[in-house]
Protein backbone atom coordinates (compact mmCIF):
# COMPACT_ATOMS: atom_id res chain seq x y z
CA UNK A 1 0.00 0.00 0.00
CA UNK A 2 1.58 3.61 -1.00
CA UNK A 3 2.59 5.70 1.99
CA UNK A 4 0.13 8.36 1.15
CA UNK A 5 -3.33 5.10 1.81
CA UNK A 6 -1.61 4.59 5.22
CA UNK A 7 -1.57 8.08 6.09
CA UNK A 8 -5.30 8.43 4.82
CA UNK A 9 -6.04 5.28 6.75
CA UNK A 10 -4.56 6.95 9.81
CA UNK A 11 -6.35 9.91 9.78
CA UNK A 12 -9.84 8.45 9.37
CA UNK A 13 -9.48 6.15 13.11
CA UNK A 14 -8.47 9.53 14.54
CA UNK A 15 -11.48 10.90 13.11
CA UNK A 16 -13.88 8.29 14.06
CA UNK A 17 -12.27 8.31 17.60
CA UNK A 18 -10.34 5.36 17.41
CA UNK A 19 -7.49 5.39 19.66
CA UNK A 20 -4.28 4.48 17.75
CA UNK A 21 -1.78 1.85 19.59
CA UNK A 22 1.49 1.68 19.60
CA UNK A 23 1.50 -1.21 16.92
CA UNK A 24 -0.38 0.72 14.52
CA UNK A 25 1.32 2.63 11.42
CA UNK A 26 1.51 6.37 12.10
CA UNK A 27 3.08 8.90 10.44
CA UNK A 28 6.86 9.83 11.68
CA UNK A 29 5.68 13.52 12.89
CA UNK A 30 3.48 11.95 14.84
CA UNK A 31 5.45 9.71 16.56
CA UNK A 32 7.87 12.84 17.14
CA UNK A 33 5.32 14.84 18.44
CA UNK A 34 4.13 12.11 20.80
CA UNK A 35 7.42 11.34 22.28
CA UNK A 36 8.05 14.68 22.23
CA UNK A 37 5.00 15.79 25.13
CA UNK A 38 4.23 12.62 26.53
CA UNK A 39 8.46 13.02 27.59
CA UNK A 40 8.11 16.57 28.17
CA UNK A 41 5.16 15.72 30.62
CA UNK A 42 7.24 12.72 32.27
CA UNK A 43 9.76 15.52 32.59
CA UNK A 44 7.56 18.02 34.26
CA UNK A 45 6.05 15.63 37.02
CA UNK A 46 9.83 14.53 37.73
CA UNK A 47 11.22 17.61 37.87
CA UNK A 48 7.75 19.30 39.89
CA UNK A 49 8.87 17.35 42.27
CA UNK A 50 11.64 19.02 43.33
CA UNK A 51 9.70 22.74 44.15
CA UNK A 52 7.67 20.60 46.77
CA UNK A 53 9.70 17.93 47.64
CA UNK A 54 11.76 21.36 49.05
CA UNK A 55 8.71 21.96 51.70
CA UNK A 56 8.71 18.16 53.06
CA UNK A 57 11.40 18.72 55.71
CA UNK A 58 9.77 22.11 56.67
CA UNK A 59 6.00 20.81 56.84
CA UNK A 60 4.42 22.93 59.42
CA UNK A 61 2.63 20.12 60.73
CA UNK A 62 2.46 16.27 60.98
CA UNK A 63 -0.39 15.86 58.59
CA UNK A 64 0.49 18.39 56.48
CA UNK A 65 3.94 16.36 55.93
CA UNK A 66 1.81 13.07 54.92
CA UNK A 67 -0.06 14.91 52.61
CA UNK A 68 2.52 16.46 51.25
CA UNK A 69 4.79 13.47 50.98
CA UNK A 70 2.22 11.44 49.44
CA UNK A 71 1.73 14.19 46.55
CA UNK A 72 5.18 14.24 45.74
CA UNK A 73 5.35 10.67 45.75
CA UNK A 74 2.28 10.82 43.41
CA UNK A 75 4.17 12.70 40.82
CA UNK A 76 6.65 10.46 41.18
CA UNK A 77 4.90 8.12 39.89
CA UNK A 78 3.38 9.76 37.33
CA UNK A 79 6.43 10.12 36.10
CA UNK A 80 6.77 6.53 35.52
CA UNK A 81 3.59 5.76 33.74
CA UNK A 82 4.37 8.74 31.28
CA UNK A 83 7.95 7.63 30.52
CA UNK A 84 6.40 3.97 30.06
CA UNK A 85 3.72 5.56 27.88
CA UNK A 86 6.58 7.44 25.91
CA UNK A 87 8.59 4.03 25.56
CA UNK A 88 5.94 2.49 23.42
CA UNK A 89 6.84 4.79 20.99
CA UNK A 90 10.46 3.36 20.51
CA UNK A 91 12.20 5.91 23.20
CA UNK A 92 13.93 4.42 26.64
CA UNK A 93 13.68 6.32 29.27
CA UNK A 94 17.56 6.50 29.49
CA UNK A 95 17.39 8.34 26.16
CA UNK A 96 14.30 10.66 27.81
CA UNK A 97 16.36 11.42 30.77
CA UNK A 98 19.70 12.00 28.58
CA UNK A 99 17.78 14.40 26.84
CA UNK A 100 16.15 15.90 29.71
CA UNK A 101 19.44 16.61 31.11
CA UNK A 102 21.80 17.84 28.27
CA UNK A 103 18.53 20.49 27.85
CA UNK A 104 17.41 19.08 24.36
CA UNK A 105 13.77 18.03 26.21
CA UNK A 106 11.99 20.60 28.02
CA UNK A 107 9.64 20.09 31.15
CA UNK A 108 7.26 22.71 32.72
CA UNK A 109 8.69 25.80 32.84
CA UNK A 110 6.17 26.51 35.72
CA UNK A 111 8.88 24.75 37.85
CA UNK A 112 11.74 26.99 37.30
CA UNK A 113 9.80 29.12 39.82
CA UNK A 114 11.23 29.29 43.87
CA UNK A 115 8.35 27.64 46.35
CA UNK A 116 9.29 30.33 48.84
CA UNK A 117 7.24 29.75 51.23
CA UNK A 118 4.88 27.32 53.29
CA UNK A 119 1.68 28.81 51.37
CA UNK A 120 3.21 28.48 48.03
CA UNK A 121 2.33 24.62 48.59
CA UNK A 122 -1.15 25.93 48.25
CA UNK A 123 -0.65 28.20 45.68
CA UNK A 124 0.89 24.82 43.58
CA UNK A 125 -1.55 22.60 44.47
CA UNK A 126 -4.45 24.76 43.62
CA UNK A 127 -3.33 27.29 40.59
CA UNK A 128 -0.46 24.77 39.15
CA UNK A 129 -1.82 21.52 39.10
CA UNK A 130 -5.48 23.00 38.72
CA UNK A 131 -4.03 24.71 35.42
CA UNK A 132 -2.25 21.33 34.38
CA UNK A 133 -5.64 19.11 35.18
CA UNK A 134 -7.28 21.54 32.43
CA UNK A 135 -4.63 20.09 30.23
CA UNK A 136 -5.04 16.51 31.17
CA UNK A 137 -8.20 16.16 31.16
CA UNK A 138 -8.52 16.99 27.91
CA UNK A 139 -5.59 14.64 26.86
CA UNK A 140 -7.88 11.66 28.67
CA UNK A 141 -9.22 11.94 25.18
CA UNK A 142 -6.21 12.44 23.52
CA UNK A 143 -5.71 9.89 20.24
CA UNK A 144 -2.96 7.83 21.17
CA UNK A 145 -4.30 5.22 23.10
CA UNK A 146 -1.25 4.24 25.85
CA UNK A 147 -1.26 8.64 26.77
CA UNK A 148 -5.06 8.49 27.22
CA UNK A 149 -5.13 5.61 29.51
CA UNK A 150 -2.32 7.27 31.48
CA UNK A 151 -4.07 10.29 31.62
CA UNK A 152 -7.01 9.04 33.42
CA UNK A 153 -5.43 7.85 35.74
CA UNK A 154 -3.48 10.32 36.50
CA UNK A 155 -6.18 13.22 36.64
CA UNK A 156 -7.98 11.39 39.35
CA UNK A 157 -4.69 12.05 41.62
CA UNK A 158 -4.31 15.60 40.02
CA UNK A 159 -7.95 16.62 41.12
CA UNK A 160 -7.20 15.11 44.38
CA UNK A 161 -4.26 17.37 44.74
CA UNK A 162 -5.56 20.66 43.90
CA UNK A 163 -8.69 20.38 46.57
CA UNK A 164 -5.95 19.69 48.61
CA UNK A 165 -3.60 22.85 47.50
CA UNK A 166 -7.08 24.70 47.76
CA UNK A 167 -7.46 23.82 51.35
CA UNK A 168 -4.41 24.57 52.43
CA UNK A 169 -4.72 27.94 51.19
CA UNK A 170 -8.16 28.08 52.67
CA UNK A 171 -7.29 27.37 56.62
CA UNK A 172 -4.21 30.14 55.77
CA UNK A 173 -7.07 32.40 54.46
CA UNK A 174 -8.72 32.20 57.86
CA UNK A 175 -5.54 32.32 60.10
CA UNK A 176 -3.32 34.74 61.32
CA UNK A 177 -2.62 38.10 59.70
CA UNK A 178 0.30 36.71 58.96
CA UNK A 179 -0.78 33.62 57.36
CA UNK A 180 -3.19 35.74 54.97
CA UNK A 181 -0.19 37.67 53.69
CA UNK A 182 1.95 34.70 53.54
CA UNK A 183 -1.79 33.39 51.08
CA UNK A 184 -1.90 36.41 48.97
CA UNK A 185 1.89 36.13 48.58
CA UNK A 186 1.91 33.17 47.02
CA UNK A 187 -1.11 33.53 45.13
CA UNK A 188 0.66 36.68 43.78
CA UNK A 189 3.49 34.96 42.89
CA UNK A 190 2.21 32.10 41.25
CA UNK A 191 -0.67 33.52 39.10
CA UNK A 192 1.02 34.90 35.70
CA UNK A 193 3.47 31.67 35.43
CA UNK A 194 0.20 29.71 36.22
CA UNK A 195 -1.17 31.10 33.14
CA UNK A 196 2.14 30.93 30.91
CA UNK A 197 1.66 27.20 31.59
CA UNK A 198 -0.91 27.13 28.80
CA UNK A 199 1.79 28.02 26.71
CA UNK A 200 2.00 30.87 23.73
CA UNK A 201 -1.19 32.77 22.47
CA UNK A 202 -3.05 30.35 19.55
CA UNK A 203 -1.34 33.06 16.95
CA UNK A 204 2.09 32.57 18.28
CA UNK A 205 2.09 28.68 18.70
CA UNK A 206 3.51 26.49 15.91
CA UNK A 207 2.29 23.07 16.84
CA UNK A 208 -0.77 23.70 17.32
CA UNK A 209 -2.96 22.95 14.31
CA UNK A 210 -1.39 20.17 13.14
CA UNK A 211 -1.76 18.59 16.80
CA UNK A 212 -5.55 19.88 16.70
CA UNK A 213 -6.10 18.16 13.23
CA UNK A 214 -4.23 14.54 14.87
CA UNK A 215 -6.78 14.85 17.95
CA UNK A 216 -3.19 14.68 20.12
CA UNK A 217 -4.78 18.18 21.84
CA UNK A 218 -8.73 19.34 21.05
CA UNK A 219 -8.28 22.39 22.74
CA UNK A 220 -6.02 25.50 22.02
CA UNK A 221 -4.25 27.17 24.44
CA UNK A 222 -6.18 29.94 24.49
CA UNK A 223 -9.26 28.32 25.38
CA UNK A 224 -7.50 26.24 28.14
CA UNK A 225 -6.06 29.69 29.25
CA UNK A 226 -9.42 31.09 29.92
CA UNK A 227 -11.55 28.52 31.12
CA UNK A 228 -8.76 28.35 33.45
CA UNK A 229 -9.18 31.75 34.41
CA UNK A 230 -12.84 31.83 34.48
CA UNK A 231 -12.67 29.15 36.65
CA UNK A 232 -9.90 31.26 39.39
CA UNK A 233 -11.72 34.10 39.19
CA UNK A 234 -14.95 32.82 41.17
CA UNK A 235 -12.58 30.05 43.54
CA UNK A 236 -10.79 33.19 44.94
CA UNK A 237 -13.62 34.80 46.19
CA UNK A 238 -14.52 32.21 48.72
CA UNK A 239 -10.69 32.06 49.80
CA UNK A 240 -11.30 36.21 49.84
CA UNK A 241 -7.78 37.19 48.54
CA UNK A 242 -7.67 38.99 44.84
CA UNK A 243 -5.44 37.85 41.67
CA UNK A 244 -3.14 40.23 40.55
CA UNK A 245 -4.55 41.59 38.00
CA UNK A 246 -6.43 45.27 37.78
CA UNK A 247 -7.60 44.45 34.08
CA UNK A 248 -9.34 40.81 35.45
CA UNK A 249 -13.05 41.23 35.00
CA UNK A 250 -16.38 39.56 34.32
CA UNK A 251 -17.34 40.01 30.70
CA UNK A 252 -21.31 39.57 30.19
CA UNK A 253 -20.86 39.78 26.43
CA UNK A 254 -18.41 36.75 25.74
CA UNK A 255 -19.82 35.31 28.87
CA UNK A 256 -15.86 35.39 30.19
CA UNK A 257 -13.57 36.56 32.79
CA UNK A 258 -11.18 39.39 30.30
CA UNK A 259 -7.58 39.71 32.00
CA UNK A 260 -4.58 41.71 31.13
CA UNK A 261 -1.48 40.77 29.26
CA UNK A 262 0.61 38.40 30.13
CA UNK A 263 3.94 39.48 30.03
CA UNK A 264 5.47 37.22 27.16
CA UNK A 265 8.95 38.37 27.47
CA UNK A 266 9.71 36.98 31.15
CA UNK A 267 7.70 33.55 29.22
CA UNK A 268 10.35 33.52 26.96
CA UNK A 269 12.94 33.94 28.94
CA UNK A 270 12.13 31.22 31.47
CA UNK A 271 11.80 28.77 28.47
CA UNK A 272 15.26 29.97 27.54
CA UNK A 273 16.71 29.15 30.68
CA UNK A 274 16.56 32.50 32.44
CA UNK A 275 14.14 31.66 35.08
CA UNK A 276 14.68 31.97 38.85
CA UNK A 277 15.45 28.20 39.20
CA UNK A 278 15.69 26.20 35.82
CA UNK A 279 19.77 26.14 36.81
CA UNK A 280 18.81 24.54 40.19
CA UNK A 281 16.42 22.34 38.75
CA UNK A 282 18.53 20.74 36.35
CA UNK A 283 21.76 20.56 38.62
CA UNK A 284 19.50 18.55 41.04
CA UNK A 285 18.33 15.94 38.17
CA UNK A 286 21.91 15.65 37.00
CA UNK A 287 23.38 15.54 39.97
CA UNK A 288 20.69 12.45 41.60
CA UNK A 289 21.66 10.62 38.01
CA UNK A 290 25.24 10.80 38.69
CA UNK A 291 25.43 9.90 42.23
CA UNK A 292 22.59 6.65 41.79
CA UNK A 293 25.18 5.37 38.75
CA UNK A 294 26.96 2.94 41.12
CA UNK A 295 24.20 2.23 42.29
CA UNK A 296 22.31 1.04 39.25
CA UNK A 297 25.60 -0.66 37.96
CA UNK A 298 25.38 -2.50 41.28
CA UNK A 299 22.16 -3.64 40.64
CA UNK A 300 22.91 -4.71 37.11
CA UNK A 301 26.06 -6.54 38.19
CA UNK A 302 23.97 -8.55 41.02
CA UNK A 303 21.09 -9.24 38.93
CA UNK A 304 23.69 -11.12 36.13
CA UNK A 305 25.33 -12.87 38.90
CA UNK A 306 22.31 -14.28 40.13
CA UNK A 307 21.16 -15.22 36.98
CA UNK A 308 23.85 -16.83 35.86
CA UNK A 309 24.22 -18.50 39.35
CA UNK A 310 20.11 -19.70 38.50
CA UNK A 311 21.58 -21.29 35.03
CA UNK A 312 24.16 -22.79 36.74
CA UNK A 313 22.24 -24.54 39.30
CA UNK B 1 4.59 4.10 85.91
CA UNK B 2 2.87 6.49 83.51
CA UNK B 3 5.69 8.85 83.05
CA UNK B 4 7.03 5.58 81.99
CA UNK B 5 4.86 4.78 79.09
CA UNK B 6 4.60 7.95 77.77
CA UNK B 7 8.45 8.14 77.95
CA UNK B 8 8.65 5.57 76.23
CA UNK B 9 5.63 6.28 73.54
CA UNK B 10 7.79 9.22 72.94
CA UNK B 11 11.05 7.27 72.55
CA UNK B 12 9.11 5.38 69.70
CA UNK B 13 7.53 7.94 68.27
CA UNK B 14 10.57 10.06 67.97
CA UNK B 15 12.77 7.35 66.18
CA UNK B 16 10.05 6.48 63.52
CA UNK B 17 9.61 10.61 62.76
CA UNK B 18 13.12 11.22 62.64
CA UNK B 19 14.06 8.61 60.43
CA UNK B 20 11.24 9.22 58.33
CA UNK B 21 12.24 13.06 58.09
CA UNK B 22 15.68 11.81 56.93
CA UNK B 23 14.67 9.30 54.66
CA UNK B 24 12.03 12.03 52.97
CA UNK B 25 15.33 13.86 52.02
CA UNK B 26 15.56 11.86 49.21
CA UNK B 27 12.45 11.99 47.71
CA UNK B 28 13.09 13.91 43.91
CA UNK B 29 16.82 13.11 44.35
CA UNK B 30 16.72 8.96 43.87
CA UNK B 31 19.14 7.00 42.00
CA UNK B 32 16.41 5.15 40.05
CA UNK B 33 12.67 6.62 40.02
CA UNK B 34 11.26 3.47 40.84
CA UNK B 35 13.25 3.91 44.31
CA UNK B 36 12.72 6.88 44.77
CA UNK B 37 9.00 5.95 45.73
CA UNK B 38 10.20 2.89 47.50
CA UNK B 39 12.33 5.37 49.96
CA UNK B 40 9.57 7.93 49.82
CA UNK B 41 7.10 5.32 50.71
CA UNK B 42 8.74 3.93 53.37
CA UNK B 43 9.05 7.60 54.65
CA UNK B 44 5.65 8.25 54.91
CA UNK B 45 4.97 4.88 56.56
CA UNK B 46 7.06 5.64 59.28
CA UNK B 47 6.20 8.90 59.60
CA UNK B 48 2.32 7.27 60.18
CA UNK B 49 4.09 4.77 63.05
CA UNK B 50 4.78 8.05 64.21
CA UNK B 51 2.29 10.22 64.02
CA UNK B 52 0.46 6.97 65.97
CA UNK B 53 2.91 7.22 68.49
CA UNK B 54 2.55 10.60 68.98
CA UNK B 55 -1.16 11.16 69.26
CA UNK B 56 -1.48 8.16 72.05
CA UNK B 57 1.49 9.88 73.89
CA UNK B 58 -0.82 13.20 73.77
CA UNK B 59 -3.98 11.43 74.75
CA UNK B 60 -1.34 9.66 78.00
CA UNK B 61 0.12 13.32 78.29
CA UNK B 62 -3.59 15.39 78.52
CA UNK B 63 -3.58 19.33 78.51
CA UNK B 64 -3.28 20.68 75.65
CA UNK B 65 -0.77 18.08 74.38
CA UNK B 66 -1.29 17.29 70.52
CA UNK B 67 0.83 15.19 68.11
CA UNK B 68 2.44 18.49 66.87
CA UNK B 69 3.07 19.73 70.44
CA UNK B 70 5.03 16.96 70.79
CA UNK B 71 6.66 16.93 67.50
CA UNK B 72 7.39 20.81 67.18
CA UNK B 73 7.46 22.04 70.42
CA UNK B 74 10.32 19.64 72.12
CA UNK B 75 14.19 20.13 72.06
CA UNK B 76 17.24 17.94 71.29
CA UNK B 77 17.35 16.95 74.99
CA UNK B 78 13.46 16.25 75.09
CA UNK B 79 14.00 13.94 71.52
CA UNK B 80 14.50 10.48 73.04
CA UNK B 81 15.33 9.29 69.53
CA UNK B 82 17.94 6.04 68.49
CA UNK B 83 21.25 7.76 67.65
CA UNK B 84 20.84 5.53 64.63
CA UNK B 85 18.37 6.88 62.73
CA UNK B 86 19.50 10.36 62.93
CA UNK B 87 22.57 9.74 61.16
CA UNK B 88 23.21 11.54 57.50
CA UNK B 89 22.13 9.87 54.64
CA UNK B 90 25.21 9.51 53.18
CA UNK B 91 25.34 7.69 50.11
CA UNK B 92 22.75 5.46 48.95
CA UNK B 93 24.52 2.09 50.43
CA UNK B 94 24.33 4.41 54.27
CA UNK B 95 20.75 5.11 53.64
CA UNK B 96 19.91 1.39 53.31
CA UNK B 97 22.01 -0.23 55.44
CA UNK B 98 20.49 2.15 58.02
CA UNK B 99 17.37 1.31 57.33
CA UNK B 100 17.91 -2.52 57.21
CA UNK B 101 19.49 -2.45 60.77
CA UNK B 102 16.72 -0.41 61.99
CA UNK B 103 14.27 -2.50 59.99
CA UNK B 104 15.50 -6.10 61.39
CA UNK B 105 15.31 -4.51 64.74
CA UNK B 106 11.64 -2.37 64.82
CA UNK B 107 10.42 -5.93 63.35
CA UNK B 108 11.84 -8.04 66.16
CA UNK B 109 10.85 -5.46 68.84
CA UNK B 110 6.88 -4.67 67.24
CA UNK B 111 6.39 -8.97 67.27
CA UNK B 112 6.77 -8.73 71.40
CA UNK B 113 5.33 -5.04 71.65
CA UNK B 114 2.29 -6.53 69.59
CA UNK B 115 1.54 -8.89 72.69
CA UNK B 116 2.65 -6.81 75.44
CA UNK B 117 0.33 -5.42 77.53
CA UNK B 118 -0.57 -2.37 76.77
CA UNK B 119 -3.54 -2.48 74.26
CA UNK B 120 -3.03 0.88 72.77
CA UNK B 121 1.04 0.15 71.94
CA UNK B 122 -0.04 -3.64 70.59
CA UNK B 123 -2.28 -2.26 68.51
CA UNK B 124 -0.05 0.03 66.88
CA UNK B 125 2.78 -2.31 66.33
CA UNK B 126 0.35 -5.03 65.38
CA UNK B 127 -1.00 -2.23 62.34
CA UNK B 128 2.66 -1.25 61.56
CA UNK B 129 4.76 -4.81 61.52
CA UNK B 130 3.35 -5.13 58.15
CA UNK B 131 4.71 -2.20 57.04
CA UNK B 132 8.09 -3.15 58.64
CA UNK B 133 7.78 -6.61 57.31
CA UNK B 134 8.13 -4.62 53.75
CA UNK B 135 11.04 -2.25 54.74
CA UNK B 136 12.93 -5.13 56.15
CA UNK B 137 12.41 -7.02 52.93
CA UNK B 138 13.07 -3.87 50.54
CA UNK B 139 16.42 -3.28 52.63
CA UNK B 140 18.03 -6.40 53.07
CA UNK B 141 17.45 -7.03 49.75
CA UNK B 142 19.62 -4.14 48.68
CA UNK B 143 21.72 -4.59 50.96
CA UNK B 144 22.96 -8.01 48.73
CA UNK B 145 22.55 -6.34 45.81
CA UNK B 146 24.94 -3.41 46.76
CA UNK B 147 26.76 -5.79 48.95
CA UNK B 148 27.25 -8.53 46.15
CA UNK B 149 27.42 -6.20 43.49
CA UNK B 150 30.60 -4.43 41.89
CA UNK B 151 33.97 -3.50 43.95
CA UNK B 152 32.67 0.00 44.38
CA UNK B 153 29.28 -1.12 45.52
CA UNK B 154 31.11 -3.28 48.03
CA UNK B 155 33.16 -0.52 49.38
CA UNK B 156 30.89 1.68 49.63
CA UNK B 157 28.79 -0.69 52.08
CA UNK B 158 32.07 -1.90 53.87
CA UNK B 159 32.65 2.41 54.89
CA UNK B 160 28.63 2.01 55.38
CA UNK B 161 29.36 -0.31 58.06
CA UNK B 162 32.26 1.44 59.59
CA UNK B 163 30.03 4.39 59.65
CA UNK B 164 26.68 3.13 61.43
CA UNK B 165 27.53 0.12 63.12
CA UNK B 166 28.64 1.54 66.41
CA UNK B 167 25.44 3.28 66.54
CA UNK B 168 23.33 -0.47 66.85
CA UNK B 169 24.56 -1.18 70.35
CA UNK B 170 21.94 1.58 71.23
CA UNK B 171 19.02 -0.54 70.44
CA UNK B 172 19.29 -3.07 72.75
CA UNK B 173 20.14 -1.07 76.22
CA UNK B 174 17.21 -0.50 78.04
CA UNK B 175 16.13 2.66 79.17
CA UNK B 176 15.17 3.75 82.55
CA UNK B 177 11.30 4.02 81.03
CA UNK B 178 12.02 1.20 78.45
CA UNK B 179 10.12 -1.35 80.88
CA UNK B 180 7.35 -2.74 78.35
CA UNK B 181 9.91 -5.10 76.32
CA UNK B 182 13.14 -6.46 77.03
CA UNK B 183 14.78 -5.32 74.41
CA UNK B 184 18.08 -6.74 75.12
CA UNK B 185 16.44 -10.06 74.81
CA UNK B 186 16.32 -9.02 70.96
CA UNK B 187 20.51 -8.85 70.61
CA UNK B 188 20.67 -12.70 69.62
CA UNK B 189 17.78 -12.90 67.60
CA UNK B 190 18.77 -9.42 66.03
CA UNK B 191 22.51 -10.13 65.40
CA UNK B 192 21.83 -14.10 63.63
CA UNK B 193 19.76 -12.30 61.57
CA UNK B 194 22.06 -9.51 60.38
CA UNK B 195 24.78 -12.38 60.10
CA UNK B 196 22.72 -13.93 57.46
CA UNK B 197 22.19 -11.18 55.80
CA UNK B 198 25.47 -9.88 55.39
CA UNK B 199 26.37 -13.24 54.53
CA UNK B 200 24.28 -13.63 51.60
CA UNK B 201 26.05 -9.63 50.96
CA UNK B 202 29.35 -10.98 51.35
CA UNK B 203 29.63 -8.64 53.88
CA UNK B 204 31.56 -8.89 57.47
CA UNK B 205 30.10 -8.44 60.66
CA UNK B 206 31.99 -6.39 63.01
CA UNK B 207 33.73 -7.21 65.93
CA UNK B 208 34.65 -5.95 69.01
CA UNK B 209 33.11 -2.14 68.10
CA UNK B 210 32.81 0.11 71.14
CA UNK B 211 29.26 1.70 70.60
CA UNK B 212 27.88 4.98 70.79
CA UNK B 213 24.81 5.53 73.11
CA UNK B 214 22.29 8.23 74.86
CA UNK B 215 19.73 8.80 72.35
CA UNK B 216 17.50 7.26 74.58
CA UNK B 217 18.01 9.31 77.08
CA UNK B 218 18.21 12.91 74.86
CA UNK B 219 21.82 12.92 74.32
CA UNK B 220 22.11 13.14 70.65
CA UNK B 221 24.99 13.00 67.83
CA UNK B 222 25.49 17.46 67.24
CA UNK B 223 22.96 16.39 63.80
CA UNK B 224 19.44 16.35 65.60
CA UNK B 225 19.34 19.76 66.52
CA UNK B 226 20.06 20.77 62.57
CA UNK B 227 17.30 18.26 61.78
CA UNK B 228 14.68 19.75 64.30
CA UNK B 229 15.93 23.34 63.33
CA UNK B 230 14.64 22.50 60.08
CA UNK B 231 11.35 20.39 61.30
CA UNK B 232 10.43 22.66 63.64
CA UNK B 233 10.90 26.00 61.84
CA UNK B 234 7.30 27.11 60.38
CA UNK B 235 5.95 25.73 63.89
CA UNK B 236 7.93 27.95 65.88
CA UNK B 237 8.11 31.12 63.99
CA UNK B 238 4.36 31.22 64.11
CA UNK B 239 3.07 30.06 67.70
CA UNK B 240 0.15 29.27 67.77
CA UNK B 241 -1.43 29.16 64.08
CA UNK B 242 -3.59 26.62 62.88
CA UNK B 243 -2.15 25.41 59.44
Amino acid sequence: MPVQNFEELFQQKIDNEIKIEPKDWMPDAYRKTNIRQISQHAHSEIVGMLPEGNWISRAPSLKRKAILIAKVQDEAGHGLYLYSAAETLGMSRDEMINDLHSGKAKYSSIFNYPSLTWADMGAIGWLVDGAAILNQVMLCRTSYGPYARAMVRICKEESFHQRQGFETLLVLSRGTEEQKAMCQDAINRWWWPSLMMFGPRDSESTNSDQSMKWKIKRKTNDELRQNFIDMIAEQIKVLGMTLPDPALKWNEERKHYDFGEIDWNEFWNVVKGNGPCNKQRINARRKAHEDGQWVREAAMAYAEKKQSKTKAA
Amino acid sequence: MKSNLIDYTLHLADTALILSQRNSEWCGHGPILEQDIAITNISLDLLGQARNFYQYAATLTGGEATEDSLAYLRTEREFKNLLLVEQENGDWGQTILRQYLFSQFQYLMFEKLQQCSDEQLAAIASKSIKETAYHLRWSSEWVCRLGDGTKESHERMLLAIEELWRYTGEMFESAVYETIINVASLKEDWMQRVSAVFSEATLPVPENVFMQTGGKKGIHTELLGFMLTELQYVQRTYPGAEW
